[in-house]
């Protein structure tokens, strides 16, 4: 049999040899023509010098500089380059004992003879000074340069967050990190970390036998230009949050004030709080292990991750929902004899006149008032079930961004709770509860948690009639920047501007009204705050003060929700703070000079658990 | 026996000593490639170094026991075998374990096995054996099935996804070609590829713009001007036309108002070649208008369909893009290792580069780094010219074959080994893009190393015993 194309043999056997010619001209190429590859002496050894970028800066919302860089110095060593020297002269200028320098040169040989690693980490320029200068005497051994933040005024702390070493897991996962990098850990560092680190750039030198530089390998070809990070505009208002974080302390709780047209946090308090100086550099370790250990938590950002129940501050939604679904009218009235009395069940109250309207209820807080109106809300006729009412009630609150969270942009927000129908139907059976089983829902008790960053954001919404942007810390990134897209985006609730104005008319009251408004402390002569009071039950000791506000009442500035725990009546505490951080935002100066002696003498001790 | 030692005296021991010279080279390159400060044993098996030595003679053991065996067996159980590993290769879709983004093994204890490595040599098993029974007829009616047996495994290892696998399987073209395919198959598939290079680099509309003054010229050149101003008349009418409404009525992209000028120029050709009968003219433009539809596919492939990391590599290759902390990473620390090794490298464990774990997969996919860098352009020939020696005596071996069966199996083995290195290699050095496929008897790892020596010495076996009749 003949085989017709055994002459084809020979095109496949040129293959052969055109392939091998292409790789090995190639080769001839890369490894003799063109020298940039090649290393010129024997004894060069290559070095790659990391150049980390200065960090991005973060300013305040008026341009005032909030976080910023100083310079750090790294000592590394490769052990296979060192040579015999004057150890004693070594330890002398680096402040070490010959046994720490022994402990540490062994760390270093068994991570590997021929791989730089750290010998001694973040020394002080003073020390690097000097060591730069006899550097030539200690081979094997140079200096690479860091940045470690720095703080203008030790607030913030629980926002900025803090930066330290990248952990192994993400080296694995991101191919940029690599062991002993820095990067944001929590807070804005973390959130912007992209923006803010920049990039890294690398020299790679060619060093010789006596530790110096000869140049820079293939004429820098391989070189990369670090990229500084991008700076941060936040949107909280420095001298505010000093202010904030003052009138806080020796008390446990939060203060979030948001400016309400644009979404903006003014200011984010959480006390008790920390100096962020205590998380750079060094100390950084042991003084996280100190905090933590902390029975106070001051790691804790209670602004984000705390959810209470709201208490009578809740009862405003109630009563804008009531109003869309006109289950209620502003001028609806309903009695309250000490309480909401309905068969067996009574709902306390304080005393105050009776029958009240919406804005008479909102301004003296009446129980009774809202559990009525959050009555006609579940057995609306409109609803064959209890349970579709219930969701539909529900919807506003979500709407509201209640019960999920608002999307911040920090990593810890918690999202609140608001129990669904599925909760109840589960506890009691399908849709075999009523209005009256779950009364407490109607002055903010009950399975209701919300976080004081929601309470403020409902604030907000009210000062803006019915919308809301989403609270967010950075207002520009970038010299030309703007903040990510989604806090550009408005959202609306569902409840229509016209049924805000009795809730407003009501908190209006509660502040500026006459006998029975339980919030007449926080009362300023010039602006006029709209505000609700709150104290929220806490079964471990006494109840949580709690404010909610806005002014001026036409054309707001600023919306704000302050927590005081164990402290009791809302009035009392937490009315008479958001008052003082209203004063001072919209006029720049504290007249009130008797309230704030008060306020800043208080001292609240978290109370024992019973 | 009287068999066996007709066995040994007809083996070619050339390809033996070869195969053995590699596999030692290559187990002193791994120790330079990965040595250890801590265990500077050799032999030391918690290292690479030293595992490779026990899959050395793990291959040495099976070497011989292919040797054992009978002729016969690989011919009547080539089906079963490539059955077999066809099933393995689903399997390993639905139990095996993800390493690097792959499912590709199975773990057996401490032992990985990657049956993609020996799927191939069941499939030039049955390649051969398909070939063979055909071996009186050619023409598509045997290259259809032929290259069904090729693309199943293909499709399956697609799937792990393992793309650098699935390009080796092309290696077996090459026994298609040798067994008769036509020629204009390996043609267009030359062509589709340099079209497809062309429109990555220099754009879709360029490119296809390119296309249609050629097939101007070609019209010219063989049909005349008249026919050519015709023809070009009713491009240019269909061209306006396709402008027109694709700007102003339906929005379309240049891209887009091209291919509806030439789809309908087509029309206007059909009554010219209906009532003309022109067989020339409809063929270039049965090419052109193909050309067209090929290469906005591609280009919209590459775009939307490849990852964008394989995009990148490919850009990269082309010099089109650089990504020196990404994709770019690899290419430019092997260059720089292999290009600094000079004329004579830098001595046996002497590579700075690979010594400061520049160079990321060093001890598998690229191992030749360390040739490169250490022995320099000098080694880098040498182990390139063992290589070529290797392939041509393969070629040898498989010319010498009277049976259809062995000549296809051998041609299956040098494909497998031709594309292997030549990717390999290319890829360290730039020349192809990279793609994770492992350098025979040099990259670290038992399943590569006796998939090849399987492969390899099956097709010694069957050579040794050539004169005996097969059936």
């Amino acid at each position: 049999m003949k085989d017709r194309y055994a002459n084809r043999k020979y095109l496949v056997m040129a293959m052969v040899l055109i392939a091998a010619l292409i790789l090995v001209a190639r080769l001839f190429y890369i490894q003799i023509i063109n020298k940039t590859y090649r290393v010129s002496a024997a004894n060069n050894a290559l070095r790659p010098v990391t150049q980390y970028p200065a960090r991005g800066l973060i300013y305040d919302r008026n341009g005032e500089l909030i976080v910023y860089n100083q310079a750090a110095y790294d000592l590394l060593v490769i052990p296979v380059q060192t040579t015999s020297f004057d150890t004693a002269r070594f330890n002398q200028i680096l402040g070490i004992t010959m046994e720490d320098f022994r402990s540490r040169m062994k760390t270093a040989v068994s991570y590997s003879r021929r791989t730089p690693s750290v010998f001694m980490k973040m020394i002080s320029s003073e020390t690097y000074a000097l060591l730069q200068e006899e550097l030539y005497r200690f081979p094997g051994f140079y200096v690479q340069a860091r940045t470690l933040r720095k703080y203008t005024r030790p607030v913030a702390s629980h926002m900025l967050g803090y930066v330290g070493e990248v952990d192994n897991k993400l080296i694995a996962r991101d191919r940029y990190y690599r062991s002993g990098d820095y990067i944001g850990i929590s807070g804005i560092e973390k959130s912007y970390e992209e923006q803010l680190r920049g990039r890294k750039g690398v020299n790679i030198f060619l060093v010789d036998v006596h530790n110096n530089i000869k140049g820079s390998y293939a004429d820098g070809r391989y070189d990369t230009v670090a990229v500084p990070g991008t700076n941060l505009w936040s949107t909280i208002d420095l001298n505010l949050q000093e202010y904030g974080e003052k009138l806080m302390r020796n008390k446990t709780g939060s203060i979030v004030a948001i400016e309400p047209a644009t979404g903006e946090i003014l200011t984010l308090v959480s006390s008790p709080s920390y100096d962020p100086e205590l998380l750079v550099g060094r100390v950084r370790s042991a003084n996280f292990a100190m905090l933590q250990a902390d029975t106070v938590k001051p790691l804790f950002d209670r602004a984000l991750m705390a959810s209470y129940p709201p208490g009578s501050t809740f009862k405003i939604m109630n009563g804008l929902i009531g109003l869309q679904e006109n289950v209620i009218r502003p001028s609806s009235l309903f009695g309250c004899s000490m309480g909401y009395h309905a068969g067996s069940l009574t709902v306390g109250c304080h005393s105050h006149s009776s029958p009240l309207n919406l804005p008479q209820a909102v301004a003296q807080s009446c129980n009774a008032w809202f559990c009525n109106a959050f009555r006609s809300i579940l057995e609306n006729k409109q609803y064959a079930l209890i349970g579709d009412a219930f969701d539909h009630w529900r919807q506003y609150l979500v709407a509201f961004g209640f019960g999920n969270k608002l999307g911040i942009d920090l990593s810890n927000e918690l999202s609140g709770n608001i129990p669904s129908r599925s909760y109840y139907d589960r506890y009691y059976g399908k849709d075999r509860w009523k209005a009256l089983t779950v009364i407490s829902l109607a002055i903010g008790q009950g399975e209701i948690g919300a976080t004081p960053l929601q309470m403020a954001n409902m604030a907000a919404v009210i000062a803006n009639r019915g919308s809301f942007y989403i609270p967010h810390v950075v207002k520009k990134i970038g010299d030309d920047g703007s903040p990510a897209p989604l806090y550009t985006q408005k959202y609306i609730t569902g409840i229509s501007p016209a049924n805000f104005e009795p809730v407003i008319e009501g908190m209006e009251g509660a502040v500026n009204g006459g006998e029975g408004s339980t919030a007449r402390g926080a009362r300023l002569d010039s602006i006029i705050i709209c505000g609700k009071t709150g104290t929220a039950q806490n079964p471990h000791g006494k109840d949580h003060s709690i404010f909610v506000a806005f002014a001026p009442k036409d054309n707001p500035q600023i919306a704000i929700a302050v927590y005081v725990e164990n402290a009791g009546f809302g009035s009392t505490f937490a009315a008479p703070i958001a008052s003082l951080i209203i004063e001072e935002y919209l006029t720049g100066e504290i007249k009130r000079k008797y309230l704030e002696d008060y306020v800043l003498k208080l001292v609240i001790k978290p109370d024992a658990k019973e | 026996m009287q068999k066996s030692s007709n066995i040994l005296g007809r083996l070619d021991w050339v390809t033996v000593i070869l195969w053995l010279v590699m596999m030692i080279m290559g187990w002193l390159n791994i120790y330079a490639a990965v040595y250890n400060e801590q265990h500077t044993s050799i032999f030391d098996i918690s290292q690479r170094y030293g595992k490779q030595l026990m899959w050395i003679f793990a291959a040495l053991v099976l070497a011989v026991l292919v040797l054992v065996t009978d002729n016969k067996l690989w011919f009547f159980f080539a089906w079963f075998i490539y059955g077999f590993f066809i099933f393995l290769l689903i399997m390993v879709l639905i139990v095996g374990n993800e390493i690097n983004g792959a499912k590709a093994w199975f773990e057996i204890g401490p032992f990985s096995i990657q049956p993609s490595e020996f799927a191939k040599f069941a499939t030039g098993l049955a390649l051969a054996s398909y070939l063979n029974s055909q071996r009186q007829s050619s023409g598509y009616r045997v290259m259809g099935p032929a290259t069904a047996i090729i693309m199943a495994p293909m499709v399956l290892i697609a799937l792990q996804p393992d793309m650098g696998s699935v390009i080796t399987y092309f290696a077996f073209f090459i026994v298609l070609y040798r067994e008769g395919m036509s020629i204009y198959v390996f043609i267009s598939a030359i062509l589709a590829v340099a079209l497809f290079l062309l429109t990555l680099m220099l754009g879709n509309v360029p490119v296809a713009i390119g296309l249609i003054v050629m097939a101007i010229v070609a019209l010219a050149v063989t049909s005349g001007p008249m026919l050519t101003l015709k023809a070009t008349g009713i491009l240019a009418v269909s061209g306006g036309l396709a402008f027109l409404a694709g700007h102003y009525l339906l929005d379309l992209k240049i891209a887009g108002i091209i291919v509806a000028a030439v789809v309908m120029a087509g029309f206007g050709f059909l009554w010219f070649i209906y009532r003309m009968k022109l067989k020339l003219p409809a063929v270039i433009y049965a090419f052109l208008i193909s050309g067209i539809f090929y290469l906005f596919t591609v280009d919209y492939a590459f775009h939307n369909i490849l990852q964008p990391h394989q995009q990148t590599r490919i850009n990269i290759m082309l010099g089109m893009e650089a990504d020196p902390f990404g994709e770019g990473y690899n290419l430019n620390q092997s260059l720089i290792s292999i290009g600094s090794g000079g004329f004579a490298g830098k001595g046996y464990l002497n590579g700075t580069q690979t010594k400061f774990k520049f160079v990321p997969e060093q001890s598998t996919d690229f191992i030749f780094c360390t040739v490169g860098e250490e022995w320099g352009f000098l080694g880098s020939v040498v182990v390139i010219g063992l290589f070529v020696w290797l392939l041509l005596r393969l070629l040898v071996l498989a010319e010498r074959q009277r049976t259809t069966f062995i000549r296809a199996y051998g041609y299956g083995v040098f494909g497998l080994f031709l594309v292997h290195v030549f990717v390999n290699i290319g890829m360290t050095i730039g020349v192809m893009p990279v793609i994770g496929i492992p350098l025979p008897f040099f990259s670290y790892g038992g399943s590569s190393l006796w998939g090849f020596t399987i492969l390899l010495f099956v097709f010694l076996r069957l050579d040794a015993g050539r004169s005996e009749y097969l059936g």
